[in-house]
């Protein structure tokens, strides 16, 4: 059974994209056929992080209008062979993704991959819509700062009320998680950002990942390598961790990478 | 002059942001955009169709853009048995 997860925050530079290469990527090398979609229609940047801009050809949009067969708009990665990518247009507006074309592209995809990541716009409107109503899970990407904390907070309710599980009787809701992106310990420290725990109390959503402020994203982009397949790094094994999690393993919550597992995990029972 | 070429600069992650921003931009800037590519298709297709019969799948369009030169490679399958007919 494949599943399909969105990547979605509401607020825009919080982390979506670099989230939604690393998480397909996390998923790819443990085995698993996965496919990343870009929903941000007209402002693609997706190809960009995953470093397969050069080899666009066709795209989801292409694909909605009939223009292209499913498989000539895929992007096989050149890293890992159960990986590929399915760009966006970078001409058309949003008002290209209808709903019967994104579940007649969901449902082909269904046919072979494992995981179908689906990485929202910003915002809350046509784009970040059809990102998440085919989806079975969210990953909720979360700032600890109160404008992104009140975004998350809005998409969560989208996620319980707009959705293909929200409208269908008897279904069950999606399963929203939360990933805290940019996390700082020294400036939790001296009192400047609110701590993991500030902000789950807040949402009331299970944490899927602490992904600590670290160089290794801003370079992983600059090269065009999603975090996980570079360098080691905090942020990639903090990566790679909230993959495990996804795929149903319990894995200590670590923050920085340094183990810290009292606080969370007693507050929270995500370890037990 | 010399202070120039004795430091070769490494290249570095920013140089290639930037590298690979300047050879997208300019192709996206150019509007040799790839929404004639449908199009493409279909009229190669078309061409080929009023010789040989050929699937509308039977087609697979590559493109690699680069520096001042791109290469669009395409690949058309058709039945084996189609000479005969």
């Amino acid at each position: 059974m494949s599943k399909i997860i969105v990547v979605t925050s509401g607020k825009g530079g919080v982390g979506k994209t670099t989230t939604s290469a690393a998480i397909s990527a996390g998923l790819a090398k443990r085995g698993h056929k996965t496919v990343v979609i870009d929903f941000d229609v007209g402002l693609r940047n997706l190809d960009m992080i995953m470093g397969c801009e050069r080899r666009v050809v066709f795209d989801f949009i292409n694909v909605i209008q009939g223009d292209a067969k499913l498989k000539q708009a895929l992007i096989r990665d050149k890293r890992l062979d159960n990986l590929a990518v399915l760009p966006t247009s970078q001409t058309r507006d949003k008002d290209a993704l209808t709903q019967e074309g994104v579940e007649a592209v969901l449902n082909e995809l269904k046919e072979e991959f494992d995981y179908i990541i689906c990485d929202s716009p910003a915002g809350i409107e046509r784009g970040a819509l059809m990102a998440m109503y085919y989806a079975d899970e969210a990953i909720v990407v979360t700032n600890p700062e109160v404008s992104s904390v009140r975004d998350s907070d809005r998409v969560l309710g989208l996620l319980q009320s707009k959705t293909h599980r929200a409208e269908e009787e008897g279904a069950e809701p999606i399963k929203a998680q939360v990933l805290i992106t940019r996390h700082d310990q020294a400036r939790i420290d001296k009192g400047e950002m609110m701590t993991v725990e500030d902000v789950l109390e807040i949402l009331a959503v299970p944490l899927l990942g602490i992904i600590p402020e670290s160089p290794a994203v801003l370079r992983a982009s600059n090269m065009g390598v999603p975090v996980v397949l570079d360098d080691p790094s905090a942020a990639a094994s903090a990566y790679e961790d909230a993959v495990a999690r996804l795929v149903g393993e319990q894995v200590e919550m670590k923050i920085g990478g340094e183990r810290r597992p009292g606080l969370i995990s007693r507050l929270f029972g995500l370890t037990a | 002059m010399f202070g120039f070429s004795l430091k070769p600069r490494k290249p570095n992650a920013a140089q290639t942001a930037k590298d690979r921003l300047q050879i997208l931009l300019a192709h996206e800037r150019s509007g040799a955009s790839p929404d004639c590519l449908p199009e493409l298709q279909r009229d190669i297709l078309e061409a080929i169709r009023k010789h040989m019969k050929i699937d509308r799948d039977a087609i697979d369009i590559k493109m690699e853009r680069g520096e001042g030169l791109s290469s669009l490679e395409i690949n058309i399958e058709f039945p084996a048995d189609q000479r005969k007919a």
